[in-house]
């Protein structure tokens, strides 16, 4: 017997038969089966018991309600809180994706400490004392030299008990340099200022408005509080009341309007006194709330009458003079309607003449505190601290100018005007500051003419980011300090923004921290111990929550339980509404357009920003699943696209899809081109949110940031950025 | 000359042959026993590494304790099932040591103290894809805990747990016999032991057969349990594709 090629094959044979009989291939073929549809490396969700926290977003100021789905110690959903006054259930897209920011691998891990150059991205990691120490010592510092004033907070935080707590911080550090982010909101604040002589938050009762025109507010892409702006929407359809969309681009507010007014973008306060300039002389307004309270209408109605009638108007505007018409009429005769400003999402504040024609408009048709219009609500009323006891060195700061000027001389209404701060900041001829913490914001991202922002930070000696997630800013910080995400923390939200009713929303932890992080408040109070005297002493409390609790005290339990209360503000009786000279509302404004930025000669065309709910253009980014949904001809891999009609394209020689240069003043950019007739010829419109430098591969490196090609446009008569684009020029790359 | 060397050559080539033949039939018969061997002996070693838990858990002595199963193994407020219990549950008693077990010791000190959860092996955990209601089976069927985790509520001592090397699944789920025979019904945990269980309870159900790949048990037993004969699913469940539903049991 010898083992040759046939014996070998009929081994082999055997094998093969006898292999068959056994369970082997089966049990492979199962078991691999099973092993190839549960990859290992395929993430699943711990087992454990599902569970909802009710809490509040605070990724913008909407102040939604929301329902935080766990199973086990995870998050693993964000819905809509059901019954929220807010949002009643609904949530958009970048509250969806919160789960995405809390298990973002861009998570500021613990304190840094740079120690390559700035932005270089090369970190050691301390400890929270050393942290907080060093701080402390440059704030210390500063305060012995007698200059507290040189230390500046940049706060983007809401109207809340964080905030409060931060001016207290700097009332008794002794700094008048808190800086906040400006909206639309504070060049509509500053209108009511003037007409009705308060300092309030307004409110818009869109709910139970039967008309309601828009001057480019995204009434459905961002604008107030998204998820509320869309269910009010969505009301309006169903009891048939018209929206009215003045815009020179068809958003999808204008797409989804009953009426849509194309019109040359900066020329919005004019359209407002053209239609007021038609009822008022077809006697449409309301005479009681006009003839019982109200100052300076003779004087107003002459000019309204004089420059603005509907001729005027429409070759200022390039709006139809018979739409101007059948519009004013239309708006007067419904009985409850409103108008709105702010455009796209209402970051940039805009002109002050555009907020104030737009509220005398408001006036005219008496929608001033009454249902359906536009009320003065209080603001925070929770925070009832006693007095600061200051010292000397604190009161001296505290009379010192603000670095924005606001406050006094010429922008004596302004209470912030960030602009203005980082222009100054970066001009130097002003004693500059010296630090800077930077909460709840990006400012290197988010203000417009971010390299202008870029040189403001230069000058300091101390950058401090207060940022959860490595975004620009922090990337440019000299130390993070990182807050905990609002999924982590305890916070207060004093009033949902653009809403009739006071809501107040709680945040609360959902889950204990996931990296080595701090609340901010909690900080700002070891900052105070540290400092010690005077700063110290204004804190009784042990930490933030405490602080919080006190504060919130009568609304705490409630707050806990169910994460929101309402407070039915008690309208102010007539008499007390207008707390003016005159006792009255004040008629006023005019139209002053402020010219934006760039030689027409230079650069022919003029670039917009858009907004998208797609698109998170605030401090919170996008999320990559927003980034998801963004379609191809608005990002498509690494390349932006803008809008422009196909006229104008065409004259530049460029077509669909093709690859241009985007210049303005400010600097330039490789775009591409998407040809749409929903955009008036001349224009260029760019989305917001994209760009970004810092963050992941998600997000980093795609596009272009609005912000770095648009810069600030002061407003002479409120200090704000007045900016609704700038001037600029296609060219073939 | 010619022809007895023909002759000669030619009985001796038989012989050869035959010779040759058993050979051949020798080997085939090697191979095929090698193959046995390896397929029944060999393979059944090779697939499943035995891994210790991390202590001893004596099952009998917490029933008598306890008194039931529930006790531990509950269903929370919203009907889901909490399987097995997590650290805050056995802190409820074992705040400190309670017994003189040295299992006991192990537990209160690296765990207990430690506040880490026990990182248990399961031996009925199913593929993450399987979608399995325990409130349907014991709350609305009653079914007892034994039908499918059999007596192991009775048991001192937890037995070994064998992990399949390629799935990373207990044994248990496929079962001790590698051939897959049973004798109880929870000796296996496949999905056609869900569908012999489920055609015994429900019987069996005229109906047209839905084309697909599952099992004919599933499609003509398990699916007309779960979706009663009146609905969508007497003729497939989905509406996409008229199938049975996969998605019942199938995550």
């Amino acid at each position: 017997m010898k083992l040759d090629r046939r014996s070998f094959l009929s081994f082999v044979i055997g094998g093969a038969a006898g292999t068959a009989v056994t369970p082997l291939p089966w049990k492979l073929m199962d078991d691999v089966s099973i092993w190839s549809q549960m990859w290992p490396w395929t993430p699943v969700p711990a087992d454990g018991a599902y569970t909802y926290v009710q809490s509040t977003c605070t990724l913008c100021p909407g102040g939604c309600g929301i329902a935080v789905r766990k199973v086990d110690k995870r998050v693993v959903k964000i819905e809509g809180m059901a019954g929220h006054p807010v949002n009643d259930g609904g949530i958009c897209p970048l509250g969806l994706s919160g789960p995405q920011m809390l298990y973002s691998p861009t998570r500021v891990a613990g304190p840094l400490k740079r120690i390559g150059k700035r932005g270089e991205g090369k970190w050691a990691k301390i400890s929270w004392d050393e942290a907080v120490a060093e701080v402390a010592a440059k704030l210390s510092d500063l305060r012995e030299s007698g200059h507290p004033e040189q230390l500046a907070v940049f706060n983007g935080a809401g109207r809340g008990t964080f905030s409060a707590l931060v001016d207290r911080f700097m009332t008794v550090y002794g700094s008048p340099n808190l800086v906040r982010p400006a909206t639309f909101e504070d060049a509509y604040e500053m209108a009511v200022y003037r007409m009705h002589g308060q300092q309030a938050m307004v409110g818009f009762d869109l709910e139970n408005a039967n008309f309601v025109i828009s001057f480019g507010s995204g009434v459905i892409d961002g604008w107030g509080s998204p998820v509320r702006m869309i269910r009010a929407k969505s009301l309006w359809k169903d009891r048939k009341v018209p929206l009215v969309q003045v815009e020179p681009r068809l958003s999808n507010t204008a797409a989804k309007a009953d009426r849509w007014l194309p019109i040359r973008p900066g020329t919005e306060a004019a359209l407002a006194l053209g239609l007021a300039n038609v009822i008022l002389s077809e006697g449409l307004f309301d005479r009681n709330f006009v003839d019982y309270y109200t100052n300076g209408f003779e004087a107003w109605r002459k000019m309204v009458l004089d420059g603005f009638t509907p001729e005027k108007v429409a070759g200022i505007t390039g709006v139809d003079k018979d739409f101007i018409v059948v519009l004013a009429r239309d708006f007067a005769k419904a009985g409850a309607g409103v108008a709105i400003c702010g455009r796209g999402r209402g970051a940039t504040p805009g002109g002050l003449d555009e907020a104030m024609a737009v509220h005398s408009l408001n006036a005219l048709v008496g929608a001033i505190n009454r249902k359906g219009g536009v009320w003065t609500l209080p603001g925070n009323e929770e925070v009832n601290w006693p007095e600061v006891e200051t010292d000397e060195t604190a009161a001296n700061g505290m009379q010192r100018p603000r670095l924005d000027g606001a406050g006094s001389g010429t922008f004596a209404d302004a209470r912030s005007l960030p602009n203005r701060f980082f222009a100054a900041q970066a001009d130097g001829k002003a004693d500059p500051v010296k630090a800077l913490l930077v909460m709840e914001g990006n400012p290197l991202y988010t203000q417009p003419g971010t390299e202008t922002v870029k040189k403001a930070l230069d000058r300091l000696d101390l950058l401090v980011s207060f940022s959860s997630l490595m975004d620009e800013t922090a990337a440019y910080a000299d130390l993070i300090l990182p807050n905990h995400l609002y999924l982590e923390r305890y916070e207060d939200v004093a009033v949902a923004t653009g809403m009739a009713t006071t809501v107040i929303g709680l945040a609360q932890p959902v889950v204990p921290p996931q990296c080595n992080t701090r609340h901010a408040g909690d900080v700002v109070l070891a900052l105070a111990s540290a400092i010690g005297g005077p700063v110290a002493d204004a804190f009784g409390w042990d930490g933030f929550q405490a602080c919080l609790e006190e504060t919130l005290a009568d609304d705490w339990d409630a707050l806990t339980e169910k994460g929101y209360v309402v407070h039915v503000a008690q309208p102010s009786h007539w008499s007390e509404a207008f707390p003016t000279a005159s006792g009255r509302f004040e008629f006023a404004g005019g139209y002053q357009p402020v010219p934006i930025e760039g030689d027409k000669g230079a650069f022919p065309l003029v670039l917009v920003p858009y907004d998208s709910l797609r698109l998170a253009t605030g401090p919170a980014a996008n999320t990559p699943f927003m980034t998801k949904t963004v379609g191809d001809e608005v990002l498509k891999g690494k390349d932006v696209f803008v809008e422009v009609n196909p006229q104008t394209a065409g004259s530049a020689g460029l077509g669909e899809g093709q690859a241009a240069v985007l210049s303005t003043p400010r600097g330039q950019a490789r775009v591409r081109i998407h040809l749409s007739e929903g955009i008036m010829p001349g224009l260029v419109a760019m989305p917001g949110g994209l760009g970004h430098t810092a963050y992941d591969d998600y997000l980093a490196g795609k596009g272009v940031n609005v912000n770095a090609l648009i810069g600030p446009v002061e407003d002479p008569a409120s200090g704000l950025d007045a900016a609704w684009g700038i001037q600029a020029k296609l060219a073939k790359a | 000359m010619s022809t007895k060397d023909d002759h000669g050559h030619a009985v001796s080539g038989d012989t050869a042959d035959k010779k040759g033949g058993a050979t051949i039939l020798l080997f085939f018969i090697l191979g095929f026993a090698a193959s046995l061997a390896i397929g029944w002996g060999v393979f059944p070693k090779l697939l499943y590494s035995t891994k210790p838990q991390p202590f001893n858990f004596d099952h009998a002595l917490h029933n008598r304790e306890v008194g039931d199963c529930e006790s531990c193994h509950f269903f929370r407020e919203d009907g889901t099932f909490s399987g097995v219990p997590t650290l805050a549950q056995c802190t409820d008693c074992h705040a400190d040591v309670m017994g003189e077990t040295e299992d006991e010791a192990i537990f209160v000190n690296e765990y207990v103290a430690k506040e880490r959860e026990v990182p248990w092996y399961v031996y009925s955990r199913q593929p993450d894809c399987v979608f399995f209601s325990h409130a349907a089976h014991v709350v609305k069927a009653k079914m007892t805990c034994e039908s499918c985790h059999g007596d192991i509520g009775t048991s001192t001592s937890l037995k070994p747990y064998q992990e399949n090397r390629i799935t990373g699944y207990s044994r248990d789920i496929w079962g001790y016999s590698i051939a897959g025979f049973k004798t109880h019904t929870y000796d296996r945990m496949k999905m056609d032991d869900c569908a012999e269980c489920h055609e015994k309870a429900v019987g069996s159900v005229d109906r047209a057969p839905a084309p697909g790949v599952v099992s004919r048990h599933f499609r003509q037993e398990v699916v007309p349990a779960i979706y009663p004969l009146d609905r969508q699913a007497a003729t497939g469940s989905s509406v996409q594709t008229r199938r049975d539903a996969c998605f019942v049991c199938h995550k």
